[in-house]
C-alpha cells in the first residue's frame, strides 16, 4: 500500500516566555488510504499534528521533523507561499463547529464555489459543483442551503455543508478534527455515515482526531493514542480489548457506555434498553 | 532587595501587602517597556520644569523688550523674543505651570464629582440612577471643545473660567466607570456583611465602595490627562484661558500667528511644547493601560 | 414568517428606545445651552436696551424678553423658538444667527467630507496593512501615526502646515476658500467650491479651490486618521483570531483572500460605524482648523462670536454643531445595530 502521508518524528514546538513547550513530540506514522484515528484528551497534542499536516501552525509555533511527506510531496521543503495550492487541493481539514468556522457574512454555496475557484475552477464548474456536492453530503435541499448562511443552519447540516466546502478541490487527505464532537449523537451518525460514503468512494486517506475513543475504534482501521505530545499505542480497531497501555486502558474506562440489562464494566447498574433518537426533525 | 522579592513571591498577608505588590508589578512593567518610559521621562521633566522654574528661567516671563522684539533664539534668548521682546524660554517654563495647574485642578473636581456621581448611581439604582445616566449621556453627547468653549465663553475669559468650563465637559466618563465597578461590588458578600452591621448608606459607600473604585478613576485620570492639556491650550489659542500677559501655552501660539512667515519660531516653539508633553502622558497612559490589561496590546 | 415577525419586534423596539434616547439627549443639549446663556454674569436686558436706558424702558423690555417668567417656561419659550430655527439674533452680523449658520454650515461640511474621505481613505488601508504585517514595520508606522494623531494640538499642526507647504515651499494656497479673484467671480451654486468651480469649467478655478483645501483637509484628515486606524487594526486583529480564519486558510486562499474576501468583509459594517464617529469628532476639530485657515464655516463663525462676545453666535453655533454630533451618533448607533452581521447572527 503506498503511503499517502509519512509522517516520521514530528515535533511542534512552542516557544513560550517561560521556555519551550513541546506540544507535538516525536511522532511517527504512515496513512495509506484507509482510515486513521487519533485519540487523546485535550493537550495530548492531537489537534496540533493534523494543523502540522496542514501548515496551519502559526508562531509561536515551529514544526520540525524528519520526515514529512504527503503523496511524495515534501511538505517540509514548502515555502508559506507554497502551502495554499497544497491546502484544500492535496490535503484539507474538517473543523468542529461549523457556525464558528465558517464565515459568517458569506453564503454557504459561495464558500463552496470559493474552494473550487481558488484552485483554479471556472464560475459554472464551481455552481455545478457546489451542488453535487451538497446533494453527496445527503442534503435534501440543495438550493435552499446553498443560499443560507452558516448560522441558518442546524449542526448536523453546517458540517455536512463544511465537509461540501473541504472536498470541493477533491483532495487525497481529508483530517476531521473534532468534526462530530459539538453534535447530538444521532446526528453525529448521519455525519459519519457521510464521511464513510465520501471517503471510500473517493479513495481518500483519513485521519480522525477526537477524544471519543468509542466512536474512533468503530469507525477507523487503525487508532493511535496520544498522550502528552507522544504517541502512546497503535492498535488495529477491533484490538481495543487488548490495549496493552495502561493510559489506553484508563481512556476506554472512562468512555461513559449503556450495557444492555446487567451491570456495566464501571461496576453501575445499567440501563435497559437503547436510547430513542430524541428529536424527530432531520438536521 | 529582600522586601522586593518578598511582595513579589510570597502570597500577601494584608491587603496593604496586595496593594504594594500590585503596585510594584506595575511599575516593573512600565520599567521594562522603553516607549512608557519615555512617557514617564517626559512627564518628569515636565513636573520638574513645573517646580523650578524661578530656577530655570533666564529671565522675568513678563518682562518686555520693545527694541529686542521678534529676535531669533542665541546665546541671550535661548528660544528668541515673541512680539513684545519677552524671552521665550522662560515664558515656556512659567508657561508649564499654569498647564500643570490646570491639568491638576481638574483632575480634582472632575475625579471626586464622577466618583459620588457614578457611586450615588450604582448603589442607589433606580429613578437617582436613570436620572443621574441621562444627564452624562447629554454632557458626553455634546464635543468636548465645544462645550468647554461654550461654558467658558459664557463665563468669561479667565484660567479659573477655562477650568470649569473643561471639568464640566470632562466628569461624565469617569461617572460611568464608577457606576460600572460599582454595580460589580454592590452584591459583594462583604458589603452584606457592612450592611448588617448597621452601616449607613453612606458610611457604605464612603468607607467601602468608594475607595474601590478609586483606582481605576485615578488611572483614568492619568490617561486623560494629555487630552486636557489639548483643550486647554486650544482653549488659551481662542483666547479663553489664562489672560495676557500670562504665558500659557495656547495663547502663545495665537500670539505668534501673525509673524508666522518671519519669526516662525514664536508659535513653533509652545506648540511643540504642547505636542510633546501630551505625548508623554498619551506614551505614559498606554503604558498603564498595558498594566492593567496585556491582552489589549 | 413568525420568525420574520419577531425580528421585526426586535428591531422595532431597539429603534424605540433609540429613539426615546434621542430625543431626551436633544432636549438635555438645548437645556445646557439655555442655562450656559443664563449664566452670563452680564445683564442681557442691559445689553439689549444699553446703561443710558430708562427705568421703564429697563422694565418694558425685560417684560418683552420674558425674563420675569419662571425659568421652566422661559425654558419652554427657548424650545419653542428653537423648533422655528431660531436661534436669536447675531450681535455683529444683524442677521439672525439661524440664517448666519446656514450660510456657513456648507463650507464646513465639504471641508469635513472631504478630510473624512482622505482619513478614512489612508486610515482603513493602514489600519489592515498593520494587522495583517503584525510587529513589522507598517504595524509600527500605524502606531506612530495614531500615537501623533492623538498628541498633536490641531490649531499647531494647521500652523506649521501653513509654514511649510504654503510659505516655504509654495505647493499649497493660504488661508481661505479660493483667491480673491476668484472669490466673487464663482456663483454659488452648491455651497460647495469644489463643485461650483467645477461647475463654471475654469480649470484655472478648480485647481484653485483645490489648492486653498488641500491643507485644511489634510490636517483635518491626518486628525481622524488618527482613530480610523486604530480602530480598524483593532477590529482586524481580532477578526484574524477568529476559528473561521483557520478554515478559510485549510481549503488553500492565500493571505490576500484572507485579509480582503474574509476578515475585512466581516469588519466592513463595524467600520462605517467607526467612519460615522469620526466624522462627528472632525466637526469639533474644524473649530480650530477654520480659525487657522479662515476657513468660512462654522468654526470660523463660532471663534469670530467669540472674540467680539456675540453670545447668541457662539450658543447657536455649538448647539447646531452639537445636535449633527448627536444625530450622526444615532445614525451610527442605528447602522450598528441593524446591519451587524454578528447581531444578525444573534436574532437567528
Amino acid at each position: 500500500m503506498s503511503a499517502l502521508v509519512e509522517v516520521e518524528d514530528l515535533s511542534v514546538t512552542f516557544d513560550t516566555p517561560a521556555g519551550p513547550v513541546a506540544a507535538v513530540a516525536g511522532v511517527s506514522f504512515r496513512l495509506g488510504r484507509e482510515r486513521l484515528g487519533i485519540v487523546g484528551e485535550s493537550g495530548s497534542g492531537k489537534t496540533q499534528t493534523g494543523r502540522a499536516l496542514m501548515g496551519l501552525v502559526r508562531p509561536p509555533g515551529r514544526v520540525t521533523a524528519r520526515r514529512l511527506r504527503l503523496a511524495g510531496l515534501d511538505l517540509l521543503a514548502l515555502s508559506p507561499r507554497g502551502w495554499p495550492s497544497v491546502r484544500g487541493r492535496r490535503i484539507a481539514m474538517v473543523m468542529q463547529d461549523p457556525r464558528f468556522c465558517l464565515d459568517p457574512v458569506m453564503s454557504v454555496g459561495r464558500q463552496i464555489e470559493e474552494t473550487v475557484r481558488i484552485h483554479g475552477g471556472g464560475r459554472r464548474q464551481a455552481r455545478e459543483r457546489a451542488m453535487d456536492l451538497l446533494a453527496a453530503v445527503r442534503i435534501r435541499d440543495p438550493a435552499r442551503v446553498h443560499r443560507a448562511y452558516p448560522h441558518e443552519l442546524s449542526g448536523g447540516m453546517g458540517q455536512r455543508a463544511m465537509i461540501a466546502v473541504m472536498l470541493a478541490a477533491d483532495p487525497e487527505v481529508l483530517i476531521a478534527d473534532e468534526a462530530t464532537s459539538a453534535l447530538d449523537a444521532h446526528v453525529q451518525n448521519e455525519v459519519l455515515a457521510v464521511l464513510d460514503d465520501l471517503v471510500a468512494a473517493r479513495g481518500m486517506g483519513l485521519v480522525m482526531i477526537s477524544h471519543d475513543i468509542d466512536m474512533v475504534a468503530g469507525f477507523c482501521d487503525r487508532v493511535l493514542v496520544m498522550s502528552e505530545g507522544r504517541v502512546v499505542e497503535t492498535l488495529p480497531a477491533g484490538g481495543l480489548a487488548a490495549a496493552d497501555h495502561p493510559y489506553t486502558r484508563a481512556l476506554i474506562a472512562a468512555t461513559p457506555r449503556l450495557a444492555p440489562a446487567g451491570i456495566g464494566p464501571a461496576g453501575h447498574a445499567a440501563v435497559a434498553g437503547s436510547p430513542r433518537a430524541i428529536s424527530e426533525n432531520s438536521p | 532587595m529582600g522586601v522586593i522579592r518578598r511582595l513579589l513571591v510570597e502570597p500577601p498577608a494584608s491587603r496593604r501587602q496586595a496593594a504594594a505588590g500590585e503596585a510594584l508589578r506595575a511599575a516593573l512593567v512600565i520599567l521594562g517597556n522603553p516607549l512608557a518610559l519615555a512617557g514617564l521621562a517626559v512627564v518628569v521633566l515636565f513636573l520638574a520644569m513645573a517646580a523650578a522654574a524661578p530656577v530655570l528661567a533666564t529671565h522675568d516671563p513678563l518682562a518686555q523688550d520693545l527694541a529686542g522684539r521678534l529676535a531669533p533664539p542665541s546665546p541671550a534668548h535661548w528660544l528668541g523674543t515673541d512680539s513684545l521682546g519677552r524671552d521665550i524660554w522662560s515664558r515656556l517654563v512659567y508657561g508649564s505651570r499654569i498647564s500643570l495647574w490646570t491639568v491638576v485642578l481638574v483632575a480634582a473636581i472632575v475625579g471626586p464629582l464622577g466618583l459620588v456621581v457614578g457611586v450615588a448611581a450604582g448603589y442607589l439604582g433606580g429613578l437617582l440612577d436613570a436620572v443621574l445616566m441621562r444627564i452624562t449621556d447629554v454632557f458626553m453627547a455634546f464635543p468636548r471643545l465645544l462645550l468647554a468653549l461654550a461654558v467658558a465663553a459664557a463665563l468669561g475669559p479667565g484660567l479659573d473660567n477655562a477650568i470649569l468650563g473643561i471639568a464640566a465637559t470632562s466628569w461624565p466618563p469617569y461617572a460611568r466607570l464608577a457606576r460600572a465597578e460599582t454595580l460589580v461590588v454592590r452584591d459583594a458578600d462583604y458589603i452584606a456583611a457592612v450592611r448588617l452591621k448597621g452601616a449607613s448608606t453612606a458610611r457604605i459607600l464612603a468607607r467601602h465602595v468608594a475607595p474601590l473604585c478609586a483606582s481605576s478613576v485615578v488611572v483614568r485620570l492619568t490617561l486623560d490627562m494629555a487630552g486636557t492639556i489639548l483643550i486647554a491650550a486650544s482653549l488659551g489659542f481662542l483666547g479663553l484661558g489664562a489672560q495676557p500677559p500670562a504665558p500659557e501655552w495656547g495663547a502663545m501660539v495665537a500670539s505668534g500667528r501673525q509673524f508666522l512667515v518671519d519669526q516662525w519660531w514664536v508659535s513653533a516653539v509652545p506648540g511643540a511644547a504642547i505636542f510633546v508633553v501630551s505625548l508623554g502622558f498619551n506614551l505614559l497612559g498606554d503604558g498603564l493601560r498595558d498594566v492593567l490589561d496585556p491582552r489589549l496590546r | 414568517m413568525k420568525a420574520l415577525a419577531a425580528r421585526l419586534v426586535v428591531i422595532g423596539r431597539a429603534l424605540l428606545r433609540g429613539a426615546a434616547m434621542f430625543a431626551v439627549t436633544l432636549l438635555g443639549l438645548a437645556f445646557v445651552t439655555f442655562a450656559v446663556g443664563r449664566l452670563l454674569p452680564t445683564d442681557p436686558v442691559l445689553a439689549a436696551v444699553g446703561d443710558r436706558a430708562s427705568a421703564e424702558l429697563y422694565e418694558r423690555t425685560r417684560l418683552e424678553m420674558g425674563l420675569d417668567r419662571p425659568l421652566a417656561e422661559q425654558f419652554l419659550a427657548y424650545l419653542g423658538r428653537l423648533a422655528r430655527g431660531d436661534l436669536g439674533p447675531s450681535f455683529t452680523t444683524g442677521r439672525s444667527v439661524g440664517e448666519d449658520i446656514a450660510t456657513f454650515f456648507p463650507a464646513t461640511l465639504e471641508l469635513s467630507t472631504v478630510a473624512i474621505v482622505l482619513g478614512a481613505g489612508l486610515g482603513v488601508p493602514l489600519g489592515v496593512a498593520a494587522a495583517a504585517r503584525r510587529g513589522r514595520l507598517v504595524d509600527h508606522l500605524a502606531r506612530l501615526v495614531a500615537l501623533v494623531g492623538y498628541s498633536v494640538p490641531v490649531f499647531w499642526l494647521g500652523l506649521v502646515a501653513l509654514l511649510v507647504f504654503y510659505v516655504k515651499l509654495g505647493w499649497a494656497a493660504g488661508p481661505g476658500r479660493l483667491d480673491v479673484v476668484y472669490e466673487y467671480t464663482v456663483p454659488v451654486v452648491t455651497g460647495s467650491v469644489l463643485v461650483d468651480t467645477a461647475l463654471t469649467g475654469d480649470p484655472g478655478a478648480f485647481r484653485d479651490a483645490l489648492a486653498h483645501i488641500v491643507l485644511p483637509a489634510s490636517i483635518l484628515g491626518f486628525y481622524s486618521m488618527a482613530y480610523i486606524t486604530r480602530m480598524t487594526r483593532a477590529f482586524m486583529l481580532a477578526e484574524l483570531g477568529q476559528e473561521y480564519i483557520v478554515a478559510v486558510r485549510a481549503k488553500g486562499a492565500g493571505e490576500g483572500r484572507v485579509l480582503w474576501a474574509h476578515a475585512f468583509r466581516n469588519v466592513a459594517v463595524p467600520l462605517v460605524t467607526v467612519i460615522a464617529l469620526a466624522y462627528a469628532h472632525l466637526l469639533e476639530g474644524t473649530v480650530l482648523t477654520e480659525t487657522v485657515f479662515a476657513w468660512p464655516g462654522i468654526g470660523l463663525y463660532i471663534t469670530q462670536g467669540l472674540f467680539s462676545a456675540d453670545l447668541n453666535a457662539v450658543l447657536g453655533g455649538t448647539l447646531v454643531v452639537g445636535v449633527t454630533v448627536l444625530v450622526l451618533n444615532a445614525a451610527a448607533d442605528a447602522l450598528a445595530g441593524v446591519l451587524d452581521p454578528r447581531t444578525r447572527r444573534r436574532w437567528a
